[in-house]
């Protein structure tokens, strides 16, 4: 954590002198400044998602924001309460659904922490393959669309094309694309298919080089730098007091990403670099996702080698009491049928206890926190969501600048309507 | 730093208010008799060999059958530094439950009580905008108490002695 004593430079400067320059002075006597109430929202096409934001403006600049959520509220740690472990998987799918993978696997970690289970090597490689490549997915959309909200549709259209492509890998693997419900508590239902592999490698191959043209249309670009340079800007401090995590804080200067403060998955067994920006701006955001994207790269490259010299039937840990057999056992083996039956019946005996466990999401720190009395569901269960925590910073970080610059600071920020509303 | 010598500087600054420390799969846990949770949040916010200066996550817990102390919130915090993480546990009464709210030392306090007080009801003293975050402000009831069912409660057509809670 050697980024954390570092001074910053304050974001917001340039943004105030020039904002303070475009203020009218009206004559004295004459009619007092007058500001206007707009609505931003619900269901407005810039910003990408339910939000509502009533603005104070005075002109064109932001003086308040009041943000309202909860319109999409379905009350998923509620329903948890009824649900047995592996149904709870369909839930976390939709809370961050850009980068679903993450989130069932996060949750499959939680009750592998709950019962102490010890998961073969395989699994965790597989798994870190799909979760960078939901990473990747989650990241190309929230920067594409930063690129979309300044002006610049080109590179949108060049990345989502690979976007389909994870989607396509993802349906080979699970046979689901945006809400996947991807393996289960233990490992997967299957090993990677031949062709799931071959789509990887496809991917592996095909993908740099539209990222770097990707790149080299926005990194150094004069107009989409001014548009986001110095806007949407958090000091790390504040970032840190707001509970910002993920890119977002990262991009303030501070090196904190659960895959290396609190390793899970073998995530130790990778070389890694994380990129950290200076001033927390909305370019700095970009800038480290693109980064990010380059280091999941490298993370499933290193996974497929890895995953070479392994016993590819291992894809699941030993855990007959929460592993559901295959179908083929269920009708032919006794055992099988009956660990199928204490599974599905919510039988099996689930230590009590509670517990935390988080993952590095697509736009944070994801955790689950579980509390289980032994029952057939857990007693309570509360998802840490990194942009419900965040987000409550925005006013904040858009007072004093133009509605344009709110609208990019909104969509570079990555929130997920779904994840913010659990 | 690790949790023992946390756990050693707690109780020489708190004694008697600092309790049941435990230790659920590595995570110390702790209680914090409710009126102090503030003077404690503080002393790990500010003290320099402590530095718990991220708060992780607030949430709140029912349990029905825990008289007088039927309501938890529960504090994740965190010293990034250090990456250590420590749970702090505020019992209070679910007729009268007031706990002192933590914005003033974190900002990030300030949505999840208002996600607390919507769920639960939790009554944070001192919070500057404490109204209902995901439901409607016309609610009169807390949704996430254990004595609101998910399910029909009056349905007679499911047996439900055998399978479910």
């Amino acid at each position: 954590m050697k980024c954390l004593d570092v001074k910053h430079p304050k974001p917001l400067e340039r943004n105030k002198k020039m904002s303070q320059k475009q203020n009218i002075q009206l004559p004295e006597g004459g009619l007092g400044k007058q500001t206007t109430t707009l609505n931003l929202g619900p269901t407005h096409p810039a910003t990408h998602g339910v939000f509502q934001n009533i603005l104070e403006m005075d002109g064109e600049r932001i003086v308040d924001a009041v943000p309202t959520i909860g319109f999409i509220h379905r009350a998923f740690e509620k329903i948890a309460e009824r649900r047995p472990y592996y149904q709870i998987t369909p839930l976390t799918d939709r809370l961050n659904y850009c980068s679903s993978p993450i989130n069932n696997m996060g949750w499959h970690m939680t009750v592998e922490k709950l019962i102490g289970a010890k998961l073969p090597k395989l699994v965790e490689y597989l798994r870190i393959i799909s979760r960078e490549l939901a990473r990747i997915a989650d990241h190309l959309v929230c920067n594409s669309v930063i690129g979309v909200d300044t002006g610049a549709f080109t590179g949108f259209i060049y990345v989502f094309e690979f976007r389909e492509k994870i989607y396509e890998i993802f349906e080979e693997v699970c046979g689901s694309r945006l809400t996947t419900n991807i393996g289960r508590i233990g490992g997967f239902e299957r090993n990677f298919s031949e062709l799931a592999f071959a789509k990887i490698k496809d991917f592996l191959k095909q993908f740099p080089k539209v990222m770097k043209e990707f790149e080299a249309l926005f990194n150094r670009n004069r107009i989409f730098m001014e548009r986001t340079m110095g806007v949407g800007g958090i000091a790390a401090e504040r970032a840190l007091n707001y509970g910002f995590t993920g890119p977002n804080l990262r991009a303030t200067g501070i090196d904190y990403d659960i895959r290396t403060a609190h390793p899970y998955s073998s995530y130790e067994d990778f070389n890694l670099s994380i990129p950290v920006g200076s001033t927390g701006d909305v370019y700095d955001r970009f800038l480290v996702r693109n980064e990010e994207i380059w280091q999941s790269l490298s993370f499933i490259q290193q996974a497929m080698d890895k995953i070479k010299d392994l016993d590819p039937s291992v894809y699941h840990a030993d855990l007959p009491d929460f592993y559901l057999p295959p179908k083929e056992d269920v009708y032919t083996k006794m055992e099988a049928l009956i660990y199928h039956f204490k599974i599905v019946m919510g039988e099996t005996d689930i230590p009590v206890g509670e517990v935390y466990h988080s993952v590095e999401g697509g736009n944070g720190e994801l955790g689950f926190y579980l509390i289980s009395d032994g029952g057939r569901s857990p007693y309570r269960l509360h998802f840490r969501r990194p942009c419900f925590i965040y987000y409550q910073a925005y006013p904040e970080i858009i007072k004093g600048s133009m509605l344009s610059d709110a609208v990019v600071t909104m969509s570079s920020l990555n929130l997920i309507a779904g994840e913010i509303d659990a | 730093m690790t949790n023992e010598t946390v756990k050693q500087q707690l109780i020489d600054k708190f004694g008697e208010v600092v309790t049941n420390f435990s230790e659920p799969y590595g995570m110390m846990t702790f209680e914090v008799a409710c009126d102090h949770n503030l003077k404690v949040l503080q002393f790990l916010y500010e003290d320099p060999s402590l530095g718990f200066t991220f708060l992780n996550d607030l949430t709140a817990i029912h349990y029905p059958d825990n008289k007088g102390k039927e309501l938890a919130v529960v504090y994740l915090l965190q010293n990034i530094r250090e990456g250590l993480r420590i749970r702090m546990k505020v019992y209070t009464d679910i007729n009268k439950p007031d706990v002192y709210t933590a914005t003033s030392i974190f900002e990030t306090a300030n949505w999840l009580e208002r996600e607390a007080y919507d769920f639960f009801g939790v009554n944070f003293v001192g919070h500057p905008n404490l109204i209902r975050i995901m439901n409607v402000e016309e609610m009169d009831y807390f949704t996430l108490r254990k004595e609101y069912k998910l399910e029909d409660q009056t349905r007679t057509d499911k047996d439900d002695e055998m399978f479910g809670r």
